[in-house]
């Protein structure tokens, strides 16, 4: 068999001295390490915020220590302002659903995963990639400046609807400079992963070994690759509006700004701009994130079963249709946000239709992982358990969506709990769990030592009862009619809710307790964990081929060969059983 | 199915500056841009329905520039079209793309610094971008394009230096892949002519 000449010339030479090797990094697997430690940064902020609004939804009067003299306007003497509670949730919404759910899943484990799943030593454009990163985190700099302005982070959530993200002060605490700079802050991060998505595409386009062929790809890596795809546009559409939101703020330009609005009495000198356009072209966005953050989700969970079920899955060809088809109907549906915004009604059954539409495809994979797990003899661990805690949460929280993409139930649930509770179980909580489920299965792989097994199983049983306890309610607080956003319970019939709310605050403070063993087992582990091998989980693809954790150019000078698909797993192979992809044994005959 | 790699068609990744990656790239670039202005585009069709929106005279300069972005396309061809191939260059073969490259990079220069007249123009009319929903779209979209336009212009200079320097350092899919920039900012440009000519 002829094998694939080496070339002479790498990607980029063996980084030399600290900023080239731990900063300015050009090598994936590093900036990879970058991102996920960016979303760490920012997953525990968003959770000190989620904090902050659960304790003062129940004990409103509370003094919160230290609160006082952080935000001076915002908490005097540390008790949060109803402003300022409109704040915390708009930081928590944004750097949630930007900085953590696309950050870690999709591109800190997409930059370190897809080059070596594909047998390339680095990212096509690694110069690129360094840039991402940077730019990345200049913008989680800029978002997080607001916290200490006078003016304060914006209350416009973090959907900023226009007009009142658009016209300034006027509007309300932190619609000032607090608003330009999350508007800044997004564009940024947009141009940030606009750079990554292109690196994605061209890396998996043209740098995959010889015999890896596009089917034979793992599925987590077809997961980054349409994710990819899908964030690409769906960037390329809030770029552009983040910049018209801009100009609104600075220049005096009338985008998303009606004519004769009066706000705090002031008659705004701006005309004839429409609301809705923001809110159609942050939603043009807006729901394929939502798939940006799960998609990558469910390609490692998929990952983690198989080698976990020790056999295949029903069909990985299915899954990998299944996640192309909801990518490309991802783009018809952004107008299910938008029932009740005085769109036209007919739109509004047009936008059901693909709604409903797309749960197909979702319920075709969850048919597969159940179906595949029928009568597996799984091998529990703490990734498998996170990996099976995704498959509960995506189908609880998936539920409720068949409810809210009708126009007709939507228009009596829409900003109330229901919605929070749905769209927190299946993108939040599930994405996280596929981080989750991600980091046990592959922390070996990245830093050469294993995670504490039991830890890793008392965190999932800790999250995943805890995070049942925080979000089922929430669907129960909306039916009943609690609207979301608001920080005191002013009508009558909100009173009585108050012992849910006090069941979810308190599961909130456990639930996120919980997460510091996760933490512990993370920083203990990385310098005191067991030594792992190359393959400690006998997965078959080919980051189990290299040394734990992989060498600067991956796979050395030895040339990259794959000869099967990504999962054989449940065969008789030479090493057990499964044969690796790049083991030119041939399989037994099925 | 056999199990032997199918080698045929698969690219060979270790090489500095994969041609292939980049073409690529340069595609997914062209793309990503498309769907920006479609955003922006759709927005000004949703934003003319509005009581305010009135009627602009495009300064006819625009038309000049629209010639000579048309003909920095045009020799941007000629350039692309010299056979030159990675392994067989000599300073002699790329004298004459170097020439029609440096032409291109002229007129594109024409092109910016023509636009940035037109803004004058539209100015000294009490046209600014905040004056009316037309003039901020007018200039939202010269502008971002114009952007663009100076991102192909820091490629062509890099392009030119590359080549003036040593003809070892010229990589053959670089001359592609910036003409594929360049045709791409002129098929813009008449698009958003159009809208402007049309809509604003």
């Amino acid at each position: 068999m002829e094998q694939t000449p080496v070339q002479a010339s790498h990607v980029h030479a063996p980084p030399q001295g600290f900023l080239r090797k731990y900063v300015f990094s050009l090598d994936h697997k590093m900036i990879g390490k970058q991102y996920y430690g960016l979303a760490l940064i920012a997953v525990f902020t968003g959770m000190a915020l989620s904090w902050l609004m659960r304790f003062h939804l129940v004990w409103p009067d509370a003094k919160i220590p230290l609160l006082g003299s952080l935000a001076k306007t915002g908490a005097p003497g540390g008790v949060i302002t109803p402003e300022y509670y409109l704040s915390l949730l708009t930081m928590h919404g944004t750097l949630m659903v930007f900085f953590v759910l696309t950050n870690a899943p999709f591109a800190g484990f997409g930059n370190y995963f897809l080059p070596i799943q594909i047998g390339a030593e680095d990212m096509a454009f690694p110069r690129f990639n360094m840039m991402s990163f940077w730019t990345t985190f200049l913008a989680f700099l800029v978002l997080i400046a607001a916290f200490f302005i006078p003016d304060g982070p914006p209350i416009s959530g973090w959907t900023a609807y226009a007009p009142l993200s658009a016209i300034g002060k006027d509007a309300g605490p932190g619609l000032g400079w607090g608003q330009n700079l999350w508007a800044i802050s997004i564009a940024l991060f947009c141009v940030g992963q606009l750079l990554g998505s292109l690196n994605f595409i061209a890396t998996t386009l043209d740098l995959r070994a010889k015999g890896m062929t596009l089917m034979r790809m793992p599925i987590c890596t077809w997961a980054w690759f349409i994710t990819s795809c899908i964030g690409l546009l769906a960037f390329a559409v809030l770029l552009p509006a983040c910049l018209l939101l801009i100009l609104d703020k600075t220049a005096g330009t009338s985008f998303f700004i009606p004519s004769g609005l009066v706000v705090s009495d002031r008659l705004q000198p701006h005309a004839g701009g429409s609301p809705l356009l923001w809110q159609h072209l942050f939603w043009f966005f807006g729901h394929p994130e939502v798939y940006i953050a799960i998609l990558p989700a469910m390609g490692i969970v998929s990952h983690v079963l198989v080698t976990s079920m020790r056999k295949p899955l029903l069909s990985a060809k299915v899954i990998i249709y299944s996640m192309i088809s909801i990518g490309f109907l991802s783009y018809m549906v952004w107008g299910h946000h938008m029932f009740v915004s005085g769109m036209n009604p007919f739109s509004s059954l047009l936008f059901s239709f693909p709604t409903l539409t797309i749960t197909i495809p979702a319920t075709i994979m969850t048919l597969i992982w159940l179906g595949s797990l029928y009568g597996a003899n799984i091998r529990i661990t703490a990734a498998s358990l996170f990996a099976l805690g995704f498959v509960s949460m995506f189908v609880s929280g998936g539920v409720s969506g068949f409810f809210l993409a009708q126009p007709s139930i939507d228009i009596y649930l829409h900003a109330t709990y229901f919605v929070v509770g749905h769209f927190h179980m299946v993108m939040g909580v599930a994405a996280i769990f596929g981080i989750l489920s991600g980091t046990y299965f592959w922390f070996p792989k990245m830093t050469g030592r294993m995670m504490n097994e039991t830890l890793g199983k008392l965190h999932f049983w800790i999250t995943f009862i805890g995070t049942y306890c925080i979000f089922m309610p929430f669907h129960y607080l909306g039916m009943v009619g609690n609207v979301r956003r608001l920080a005191s319970f002013v009508n009558d019939f909100m009173p009585p809710l108050m012992p849910v709310h006090k069941f979810v605050t308190i599961a909130a403070l456990i639930t996120g307790a919980g997460q510091f063993i996760f933490l512990y087992n993370l920083i203990h582990s990385r310098f005191r964990g067991a030594p792992a091998t190359e393959n400690p989980w006998e997965g078959t693809s080919l980051e189990w081929t290299i040394p734990s954790p992989p060498p600067w150019n991956n796979f050395g000078d030895r040339p990259v060969v794959v000869y099967h698909d990504a999962h054989q797993i449940g065969v008789k192979g030479s090493k057990g059983d499964f044969v690796m992809q790049d083991s030119p044994e041939q399989l037994p005959a099925t | 199915m056999s199990t032997a790699a199918q080698a045929s068609t698969i690219s060979q990744p270790r090489f500095a500056g994969n041609s292939e990656a980049s073409r690529s790239g340069i595609w997914v670039a062209v793309f990503a841009i498309t769907m920006s202005f479609a955003a922006l585009t759709s927005a000004l069709y949703v934003r003319q329905g509005s009581s305010d929106w009135s009627h602009i005279v495009v300064p006819p300069i625009l038309y000049l520039n629209t010639l000579a972005l048309l003909l920095s396309s045009l020799t941007m061809e000629i350039a692309r079209r010299a056979k030159v191939r990675d392994l067989e260059l000599t300073p002699s073969s790329l004298a004459s793309p170097l020439a029609w490259l440096a032409a291109t990079l002229a007129l594109g220069m024409a092109f910016v610094a023509g636009q940035f007249f037109a803004w004058r123009q539209l100015a000294a009319q009490g046209l600014f971008l905040a004056t009316n929903p037309n003039s901020s779209f007018l200039y939202v979209l010269t502008g971002l394009h114009a952007i663009h336009v100076l991102a192909g212009i820091a490629a062509l200079v890099f392009l030119l230096g590359l080549m003036a320097g040593s003809h070892l350092t010229f990589r053959r899919h670089l001359l592609d892949n910036t003409a594929v920039y360049w045709h791409f900012m002129a098929l813009l440009w008449l698009y958003l002519l159009f809208v402007i000519r049309t809509r604003l």
